[in-house]
C-alpha cells in the first residue's frame, strides 16, 4: 500500500509538471482578448491534466492513510505534500470561478516546488505520539492547510499583478523585491537540487563536536560541511573539511544546508539570467500582457476572502479545540500558535486596508506576497528553527 | 447641529455625504467626474462629523481604521518577538539563569527587555485591550449610520449618484417586455425587487454588510471571555502528582474530590508489531504510544472535618490518556506527565571483615520506621533521614524537599559485638563514619521505584463565553466573506433607461450576473468605469 501511495504521488508530480507546460502553451497561443474569452485547447488539456494529477495525489493521500492508519499530515513531508495538494485543489476551484489559465501557470510551479521541497524530508510513515492521537489531527491540520492554500492563490495572483504592473525598463525598489521573490522560488529549486544530488551520491560525514552545554556530541552531515560545528572534529576519513566553524548555539548543519541551497540557487539563477539576459520578472512580462490588472487584483482579493474564514476555522478555532483536549489549554503561546495568530492578524490587516484605506492593486498585491512569506515562514522556519510543541520535523 | 434636507425631501442627519434616500451628494468631496465613494453609503459617521470635545477626540482616534490597522500591525510584530526564544513557561530553569546561559548576551538582553514573558506583559495586554476598544468604537461608528442609510434608501436615485457608480450604462429606450424579462431574471437570481414609478431597485445579500460587525461582536465576546479568567473561581489550573496506588485530594475543589491512581502505563511502539512504522522507529529510537493513568474518582460524602478521615463515594473509573481527559462537574483531569520516583531502598547489615550479611531491611522512603529489628540481637535504628539530601551552606546535611530524590540516612547499627551501636552516614554512593572505623556497614542492596502520574487539574468556566464568541465570529466572517451585497438600479431618466450597479465586492461576479440578466434584451451591458479609468502601466 505504501508503494502504491508513493507511486501515485510521483505520477501526480509528473502530471503537474506537464500541466504547467500546457498552461504555458495556452498563454502563448492565446490571441489578445479579455477575460470573457474561453479557454483554448491547450488550456483545456492543462486543466484536465491538473485534475487528473490532483486525483492521483488524492489517491496517494488515501492509500497512505490506509497504510498508516492515520491521515498523512503528521510530519513535515506529509504536511507539506498535503499543502501542495491543497494548493492545486484551491487553484482548480478558483479556476472554475474565473477561468483563467494564467493563474495556473503561476500556481502550478509553486505547488510543484512545495511538493518537491516536501519530498526532501524523511518519507517514512511515522507512528503518532500520544498528543497527536486524535481525530482533530485530521480536522485541524487539513483545514488549516486548505486555508493556507487558498490564501496562497492570492500570492500567485498578486505575483501576476506585480509582473504586469511593475515597470521593468528601469530598476527600482519594486523590481528588486519582485526579483527577490523570483530568486526565493529559484532557491527552493536550489535546495531540492543539492539535497537530491548529495543524497543520490550517498554523502555522509561525521563530526565529534561540543554543544552549548559543553557536552561532547556527534553530528552527521549529509552535505559537505561548509559550516562546521563548534569545536568540530571530522571523524569520517576523506571527509570534506569545514571552511569555517560556527558558535555552539547556531545549528551548524542547518546553516550548512541553507548555504548550499542559496549557492545552488544563485548558480541556477545566474544561468537563467544568462539565458534570458533580463530579470526573470521582465521575461515573464509578455506572458501576462493579455490579462487585465483589476481582474487579477480581484482574484487575489477574492482568494483572501475565501481563504480567511477557512484559515481562521482550521488554524485557530479547531486548533484551540484540540489544544484544549490535548494540552489542557486552548492557547499556550507556542511558536506555531503565535505564528498562526500573526498570519491571521496579517490577513485581517490586509482586509481592513483594502476595505477602508482603498489599498487596491499594487499595494494589495505586495501584501498578498508578504502574506505568503509569513505562511511559508510558519511552515518552514517555525518547524525547523524555532523549537516548540509543533516541531514535527527533524 | 442641524439636519440636512435633501432636494428629494429626505431629512438626513448632520454630516451625511450622500443623501440616504436618493444618493445625491450633499457634501462635495470628489470631482464630479470621479466615481462616488460608496463606503458606508456616505452616511453620517460620528467620527467624521464631530471633533470638539475630548470624548470626540478619543472616539475619533479609536474609530479610525488606520489606527486599528496600526494596532494590529504592532501586535503582530510584538507577537513575533516572543517566538525568537522560548517563553518562560516552556523552560525548566529559572529565567534569570536560563536565557543568559543558553543564548549568551542576546538571551540576557531578551530577559532584561522582559520578552521572556512577553504575552503576559502589561504592555501586550494594553495592546490587546486597545484592539478591543477599537473593535467596539469602529463598529458602532459605522454600523448605526450604515443601517439607517440602507434602510432609508429609495428606489429612484439621483442622476449624479447613478452616473458615478462604477458599473453604469445608458440605453436609448427599453420595451415593457424587456423590463419584465429583466425583472423575472433578477427574481430568479434571488434579488429582492422594489419598484417606484417604473424604476427598479434590485438588491440582494444586504445581510452580508453586517458580517464585519457580527464578527467584531464575536471577537469582543471572545476577548471578554479571556478577561473573565482573572475573576477568582472562574479558572483553576493546578498540577497534581499522584503515586501509583495512592489517593490524593483534587486541589481547588474544597476537598470535594479525590483521585486514586491505580496504575500508570507507558507504552512504546513495537517495531515488530507495528511493521508499517519499522523504519521510522529505527530512526527515532523509541516512540511513545501511550501515556495512561488508570484512576478512580471519588467524591466526599458529608462534611469535611479536620483531622478526620473523609468518607468517599466512588464516582467513576477512568483511563486518563492524552487527548482523553477525565471530566466531571466542570473539572477536567488531564494526563500531563509522569515521573519515576524512588520508593524503597534495601540494605544489608554487613560485617566489613567477613562480608557476611546479618540480615536485610527494606526502608519505605515515604514512611521509614525508627527501628528495624533483624533478630539475634541485630538491629538498625534510623537516627536521621534526609529524603532529598544536600549539604546546607553551613556544611550540615539538610534536605531540599520531602520527595525522596536523593535519600540519605544516619544509621545506628546495634550488634551483639557493639551493643552501644555504631553510627554511619549513608547516602547514594557515599558513606561517612563520623566516629572512626566501624566494624559493620550498611551495604546497599537495591532500590524499588514507583510511577507517579502528573495530572493537570483544570476548571475553566470562561470556556463557554469563548466558544460563543468564536462561533459568532465565524458566522460573521462567513457572512461577510461568502455573500456579497449587490444592487442593480434600472431607472428611467430623461427618456432613457439607465442601468447602474454596485456591489461591496466581487465585481467580476456582478458583471457576469448583469450580463446574463440582460442577455437577449435590447438593453446593453453597462460599462465598468473603473476599468476605463485605469490605464495599464508599462505594458510590453
Amino acid at each position: 500500500m505504501a508503494t502504491i501511495s508513493s507511486n501515485l504521488l510521483f505520477i501526480s508530480f509528473i502530471l503537474y509538471l506537464v500541466a504547467t507546460l500546457f498552461f504555458g502553451g495556452s498563454i502563448k497561443s492565446k490571441k489578445p482578448g479579455d477575460e470573457k474569452q474561453g479557454t483554448n485547447k491547450w488550456g483545456k488539456i492543462a486543466v484536465f491534466l491538473t485534475i487528473i494529477g490532483f486525483i492521483s495525489q488524492l489517491g496517494y493521500f488515501i492509500t497512505r492513510w490506509i497504510a498508516a492508519g492515520h491521515a498523512p499530515v503528521s510530519n513535515m513531508f506529509e504536511f507539506t505534500t498535503f499543502f501542495g495538494m491543497a494548493l492545486v485543489g484551491a487553484f482548480i476551484v478558483i479556476y472554475f470561478i474565473y477561468r483563467t489559465t494564467l493563474l495556473g501557470l503561476f500556481t502550478m510551479p509553486v505547488a510543484i516546488l512545495v511538493i518537491a521541497y516536501a519530498s526532501m524530508f524523511p518519507k517514512d510513515i511515522s507512528p503518532l505520539i500520544p498528543a497527536l492521537q486524535s481525530y482533530w489531527l485530521h480536522i485541524h491540520v487539513t483545514t488549516a492547510a486548505i486555508g493556507e492554500a487558498i490564501l496562497a492563490i492570492s500570492f500567485a495572483a498578486g505575483l501576476i499583478y506585480l509582473v504586469k504592473a511593475i515597470d521593468q525598463t528601469k530598476s527600482s525598489k519594486q523590481t528588486f523585491w519582485l526579483e527577490m521573490v523570483m530568486f526565493s522560488l529559484v532557491a527552493v529549486i536550489g535546495f531540492v537540487a543539492v539535497s537530491s544530488i548529495f543524497s543520490g551520491l550517498g554523502f555522509h560525514e561525521k563530526f565529534n563536536w561540543t554543544d552549548k552545554h559543553d557536552n561532547a556530541a556527534v553530528l552527521e552531515y549529509t552535505m559537505p560541511a561548509l559550516s562546521g560545528p563548534h569545536e568540530g572534529e571530522l571523524v569520517t576519513k576523506d571527509g570534506f573539511k569545514p571552511l569555517f566553524e560556527v558558535p555552539a548555539f547556531i545549528n551548524a548543519k542547518k546553516l550548512n544546508t541553507v548555504i548550499w541551497s542559496l549557492m545552488a540557487g544563485l548558480v541556477i539563477y545566474g544561468i537563467i539570467r544568462l539565458i534570458l539576459r533580463k530579470r526573470i520578472a521582465a521575461a515573464l512580462k509578455p506572458i501576462v500582457k493579455n490579462i487585465k490588472l483589476d481582474f487579477v487584483d480581484e482574484i487575489s482579493y477574492r482568494s483572501v476572502l475565501i481563504g480567511f474564514p477557512v484559515f481562521t476555522l482550521g488554524a485557530l478555532i479547531f486548533a484551540m479545540i484540540w489544544a484544549q483536549m490535548a494540552w489542557s489549554r486552548f492557547w499556550g503561546w507556542d511558536p506555531k500558535e503565535v505564528w498562526a495568530l500573526i498570519t491571521w492578524l496579517f490577513y485581517a490587516a490586509f482586509l481592513h486596508l483594502r476595505l477602508s484605506k482603498g489599498w487596491h492593486g499594487e499595494k494589495s498585491a505586495w501584501l498578498a506576497v508578504i502574506g505568503f512569506v509569513i505562511i511559508m515562514f510558519n511552515l518552514v522556519a517555525v518547524n525547523l528553527v524555532i523549537a516548540g510543541l509543533h516541531s514535527y520535523a527533524g | 447641529m442641524n439636519d440636512v434636507k435633501c432636494e428629494c425631501g429626505h431629512v438626513n442627519p448632520h454630516g451625511t455625504v450622500l443623501c440616504e434616500a436618493c444618493g445625491k451628494e450633499l457634501i462635495i468631496q470628489t470631482n464630479t467626474d470621479q466615481l462616488i465613494d460608496m463606503r458606508y453609503e456616505g452616511s453620517a459617521r460620528r467620527s467624521q462629523t464631530y471633533n470638539k470635545t475630548i470624548i470626540d477626540k478619543i472616539w475619533n482616534f479609536f474609530s479610525s481604521v488606520k489606527v486599528g490597522v496600526w494596532l494590529i500591525i504592532i501586535t503582530l510584530i510584538a507577537s513575533s518577538l516572543g517566538t525568537i526564544l522560548p517563553q518562560e513557561m516552556y523552560i525548566d530553569l529559572p529565567a534569570d539563569v536560563y536565557y543568559e546561559q543558553e543564548y549568551g548576551w542576546f538571551g540576557k538582553l531578551y530577559y532584561q527587555l522582559g520578552f521572556n514573558n512577553l504575552y503576559g506583559s502589561w504592555w501586550y495586554l494594553v495592546l490587546i485591550a486597545m484592539i478591543g476598544i477599537s473593535l467596539v468604537i469602529c463598529s458602532l461608528d459605522r454600523v448605526v449610520p450604515l443601517y439607517k442609510a440602507l434602510k432609508a434608501q429609495r428606489v429612484t436615485r439621483h442622476e449624479g449618484f447613478l452616473k458615478r457608480q462604477r458599473v453604469f450604462g445608458v440605453n436609448e429606450a427599453a420595451s415593457e417586455s424587456d423590463f419584465s424579462t429583466v425583472k423575472k431574471r433578477l427574481q430568479e437570481r434571488r434579488y429582492h425587487i422594489r419598484e417606484e414609478n417604473g424604476d427598479i431597485l434590485a438588491e440582494k445579500g444586504r445581510f452580508s454588510r453586517w458580517g464585519p460587525y457580527v464578527n467584531h461582536v464575536g471577537l469582543i465576546i471572545f476577548l471578554f471571555g479571556g478577561m473573565l479568567r482573572f475573576i477568582p473561581g472562574m479558572y483553576v489550573n493546578e498540577d497534581l502528582w499522584v503515586r501509583e496506588g495512592e489517593t490524593a485530594v483534587v486541589p481547588e475543589t474544597d476537598g470535594q474530590f479525590y483521585l486514586q491512581n491505580n496504575k500508570f502505563i507507558l507504552e512504546h511502539y513495537d517495531k515488530n508489531k507495528d511493521k508499517t512504522f519499522e523504519k521510522a522507529i529505527d530512526k527515532a529510537g523509541e516512540v511513545v504510544k501511550n501515556y495512561q493513568s488508570n484512576v478512580v474518582l471519588y467524591k466526599r460524602v458529608g462534611q469535611n472535618l479536620p483531622g478526620e478521615k473523609p468518607t468517599l463515594k466512588k464516582v467513576k473509573d477512568y483511563k486518563v490518556r492524552v487527548n482523553l481527559p477525565l471530566t466531571y462537574e466542570g473539572y477536567s483531569v488531564f494526563q500531563a506527565s509522569f515521573r519515576n520516583e524512588l520508593n524503597k531502598m534495601a540494605f544489608g547489615l554487613t560485617n566489613k571483615q567477613t562480608n557476611k550479611s546479618m540480615g536485610e531491611l527494606t526502608i519505605d522512603l515515604r514512611d521509614p520506621k525508627m527501628k528495624y529489628d533483624l533478630g539475634n540481637g541485630y538491629s538498625v535504628e534510623i537516627l536521621n533521614y534526609f529524603p532529598d539530601f544536600e549539604f546546607a551552606e553551613n556544611g550540615e546535611p539538610a534536605t531540599k524537599s520531602r520527595v525522596p530524590n536523593n535519600p540519605a540516612f544516619v544509621f545506628r547499627m546495634v550488634t551483639p559485638d557493639k551493643p552501644k551501636g555504631e553510627t554511619s552516614f549513608v547516602a547514594i554512593k557515599q558513606t561517612i563514619e563520623p566516629f572512626g572505623d566501624n566494624q559493620y556497614k550498611m551495604a546497599f542492596k537495591g532500590i524499588e521505584t514507583t510511577n507517579v502520574s502528573g495530572f493537570i487539574v483544570r476548571k475553566d468556566a470562561t470556556l463557554w463565553v469563548i466558544i460563543i464568541g468564536g462561533i459568532i465570529f465565524m458566522i460573521g466572517v462567513i457572512q461577510g466573506a461568502y455573500w456579497n451585497h449587490r444592487r442593480i438600479w434600472l431607472q428611467n431618466k430623461n427618456g432613457e433607461v439607465w442601468i447602474a450597479a454596485h456591489t461591496n465586492k466581487n465585481w467580476y461576479g456582478i458583471k457576469r450576473e448583469i450580463e446574463s440578466v440582460l442577455a437577449d434584451t435590447n438593453l446593453n451591458m453597462p460599462i465598468d468605469q473603473a476599468q476605463i479609468e485605469e490605464t495599464d502601466k508599462g505594458g510590453v
